[in-house]
C-alpha cells in the first residue's frame, strides 16, 4: 500500500468522523429534551439534572396555562394550514402551468417573505394592525402566519409539480370527463404528493414559529410564547413532556406518509403498464 | 389489471366548441390570475402594504436623519448581530457541507434515514430547541464540567451570556437549513463528470473543486442566505443564552414594539436590518455569480 492510498483512507476517515459530528450537534438537543422529560428538578427550572421520574408523565396538565396554549397552537396551525396550503397550491399551480405577463413579479413577491428576518416581517404587519386598531389575537396570529406560510406551500409545491405532462388533463376532457371529475380524477391525484408535503411543512411551521407570532399575539398565548412568558418564573418539566409527545407524533405522521407515498408509487407503477 | 386494459366506453368530446388549435389556454388568458388572485391579494395586503408603511413611517418626523441616527446610537449592536451571523453561518457551512456531502454520496440506501434525522429538529418547537441548549451549557452541565475538567475554562468561569453560547446555538438552529439545499444541489450532480475528471487525470482534489464545489454553489447560496437571515434577526438566543454584552438588532425591536410602537426610529431600525440584508444578499449573489449558476 503506498503512501497516497493510505492518505485517502485517512481522509475518507476524517470525512466521516466529521459528519458524525454534524449529526450528533443536531441529535444532542433533541436527546436533552427527550431525557429531562423524565427528570425532577430541585427548583423551579428544569435546567440541571437531579433524578429519574416519571412524574411530569403522570400529570401533564398540571399547569393549565401551558396545555391550554398548546391546544390554541394546534388550532391556529390547523386553520392557518388549511388557509395556505388553498391560497399556496392555487399560487403554485398557477405559476408552473401557465404563461403570463406578470410571472416575474408574482415570483419575486413569492420569494421576498422567504428572504426577510422574521422580526422585520412580524414588525411591519403588527404597523398595520395598530394602525387599523385592530386588537391582537387568534386572528392576527393567523393572518401573520398564513402571509409567511403562502410562500413556502408555493414554491414547495411548484417544485414538486414542475414537469408534470398537463396533457393529461386535456386528454380526460377529450375522453369525456367533466372538468370537475377531470379536476378530482386527474389534477388533484397529480399534484396530492406535493399538497400533502406543503400542507406538513405549513403545520410544522406554524407550531415552531415564535418571533412573528409572538409580535402579533396580544394576550393570546401559543404554546412557544407560553414559554417565553414563563422563562423568569418557572421551567416546568411538562414543557419537555409535551415537546417530546408531539416528537413521537409529528415522527409517526412522517413515517405514515412516506410508507403511503410508497405504497401509491407501487400501485401508479403497476397501472401505467 | 384487466379491468384497467378494456376500453372505456367511447363518449363524444362535450368541450369541442371551447377550444381551437392552440388549445384551451390561449383563450382562458385570465385564469392564471383567478388562480394567483386569493394568495396575490393576501400577500399585498398583509406583506407589500406593511413594509411600505413601515419605511414611510421610518421616515416621519427627522427624515433620513432617523437613520443616521439610529445608526450611531447602535452601531456596536448593529455590528455585533452581524458578526454573530456571519460566524455562525461560516461554522454552519464547516458543520453542514460535509454532512451533505456524505449523505448525499456515500449515504446510500440510508440516505433518506440520515435525511430524517438532519430535519429532526424541527419536530420540536425552536424555544424548546434553544432552551435545550440552556441545558446543555448551564453551569454545571455536562459540557462546562467537561471544558472544567479539561482546563480550558476556570473553576469560576461558564458558558452562558457569553457570546460563544449564543453563536453555538445560532449555528445549531438554522443548520438544517444549510445542510438541505447543498444536500439537494449535491445530489442532483451528474456522477460521470467525476469519471470524466479521474480519466483525464484531474486529481480527486482538483475535480472536487472544479466540479462538485462549483456545482453545488447554488445549494450553498441558497443554505447561507437560509441560515444568515434568520440568524441575523434573531432574539431568542441571545434572550435565553446570552446577556447585556450580546444585545442584538432584534433584541432592541423585541424590547421596545409594545411600548414605543410609534417612535420612527425602531422602524428606522428594522428597516435597515432588512436594507443591510438585502445589499448583502446582492453582494453575495454577485461574487458567487448567481446569474451564471442560476
Amino acid at each position: 500500500m503506498n503512501s497516497s492510498a493510505s492518505l485517502h483512507k485517512l481522509g475518507r476517515f476524517a470525512l466521516w468522523f466529521w459528519a458524525g459530528l454534524g449529526l450528533l450537534f443536531l441529535f444532542t438537543p433533541i436527546l436533552v429534551t427527550i431525557v429531562f422529560s423524565f427528570n425532577e428538578p430541585a427548583g423551579k427550572y428544569n435546567y440541571i439534572w437531579n433524578k429519574f421520574s416519571l412524574a411530569a408523565w403522570a400529570d401533564p396538565f398540571k399547569y393549565p396555562e401551558l396545555s391550554e396554549a398548546l391546544i390554541f397552537s394546534l388550532k391556529v396551525a390547523v386553520v392557518v394550514t388549511i388557509i395556505a396550503t388553498i391560497l399556496g397550491t392555487l399560487m403554485g399551480v398557477a405559476m408552473v402551468k401557465y404563461h403570463f405577463k406578470a410571472k416575474g413579479l408574482v415570483g419575486a413577491i413569492l420569494i421576498l417573505p422567504l428572504t426577510m428576518p422574521e422580526v422585520v416581517l412580524g414588525f411591519s404587519i403588527l404597523t398595520l394592525f395598530v394602525s387599523i386598531n385592530w386588537s391582537r389575537g387568534f386572528i392576527t396570529i393567523v393572518i401573520a402566519q398564513v402571509m409567511f406560510s403562502v410562500s413556502y406551500v408555493a414554491t414547495t409545491v411548484r417544485a414538486r409539480i414542475r414537469g408534470f405532462d398537463w396533457r393529461l388533463e386535456e386528454a380526460a376532457l377529450d375522453l369525456g370527463a367533466s372538468s370537475w371529475r377531470t379536476f378530482t380524477r386527474v389534477t388533484l391525484p397529480l399534484i396530492a404528493p406535493g399538497v400533502v408535503a406543503a400542507a406538513l411543512l405549513t403545520f410544522a411551521l406554524s407550531l415552531d414559529d415564535f418571533i412573528i407570532t409572538y409580535l402579533n399575539s396580544g394576550l393570546d398565548n401559543t404554546f412557544p410564547i407560553q414559554i417565553w412568558n414563563m422563562k423568569r418564573s418557572r421551567i416546568p418539566v411538562q414543557i419537555n413532556v409535551f415537546s417530546t409527545a408531539l416528537l413521537l407524533l409529528s415522527v409517526l405522521t412522517a413515517v405514515l406518509v412516506v410508507v403511503q407515498g410508497q405504497r401509491r408509487a407501487r400501485k401508479m407503477a403497476g397501472m401505467t403498464i | 389489471m384487466t379491468s384497467i386494459a378494456a376500453p372505456a366506453p367511447v363518449r363524444r368530446p362535450r368541450r369541442k366548441r371551447d377550444r381551437d388549435e392552440t388549445g384551451v389556454r390561449a383563450r382562458r388568458w385570465f385564469i392564471p390570475y383567478l388562480l394567483l388572485a386569493p394568495g396575490g391579494l393576501w400577500l399585498a395586503v398583509f406583506f407589500v402594504f406593511p413594509l411600505f408603511s413601515l419605511g414611510r413611517l421610518s421616515l416621519e418626523d427627522g427624515g433620513l436623519s432617523n437613520y443616521s441616527q439610529v445608526l450611531s446610537d447602535n452601531s456596536t449592536v448593529i455590528i455585533r448581530t452581524f458578526t454573530y451571523a456571519a460566524i455562525a453561518t461560516l461554522a454552519a457551512i464547516v458543520i453542514g457541507y460535509p454532512l451533505a456531502y456524505v449523505i448525499a454520496t456515500k449515504g446510500g440506501r440510508y440516505k433518506n434515514l440520515l435525511l430524517a434525522l438532519v430535519v429532526l429538529p424541527f419536530f420540536v418547537t425552536y424555544l424548546v430547541r434553544t432552551l435545550a441548549w440552556k441545558i446543555l451549557l448551564y453551569d454545571g452541565g455536562p459540557v462546562v464540567g467537561f471544558l472544567h475538567n479539561i482546563g480550558v475554562l476556570s473553576e469560576s468561569q461558564g458558558i452562558l451570556g457569553s457570546p460563544f453560547a449564543v453563536v453555538a446555538a445560532l449555528t445549531y438552529n438554522f443548520l438544517p437549513f444549510m445542510v438541505l439545499p447543498i444536500y439537494v444541489s449535491i445530489e442532483k450532480i451528474d456522477w460521470r463528470l467525476l469519471e470524466a475528471a479521474a480519466d483525464l487525470y484531474a486529481s480527486p482534489a482538483r475535480a472536487f473543486r472544479k466540479i462538485t464545489l462549483r456545482l453545488s454553489l447554488p445549494g450553498l447560496f441558497a443554505g447561507t442566505l437560509l441560515t444568515f437571515i434568520p440568524a441575523a434577526g434573531d432574539f431568542v438566543n441571545s434572550e435565553l443564552l446570552g446577556s447585556d454584552r450580546t444585545v442584538m438588532i432584534g433584541n432592541i425591536i423585541e424590547a421596545n414594539f409594545g411600548r414605543e410602537f410609534f417612535r420612527p426610529e425602531l422602524s428606522a431600525l428594522s428597516f435597515m436590518l432588512m436594507a443591510i440584508i438585502l445589499i448583502g444578499v446582492a453582494i453575495y449573489a454577485r461574487m458567487l455569480g448567481t446569474e451564471e449558476i442560476a
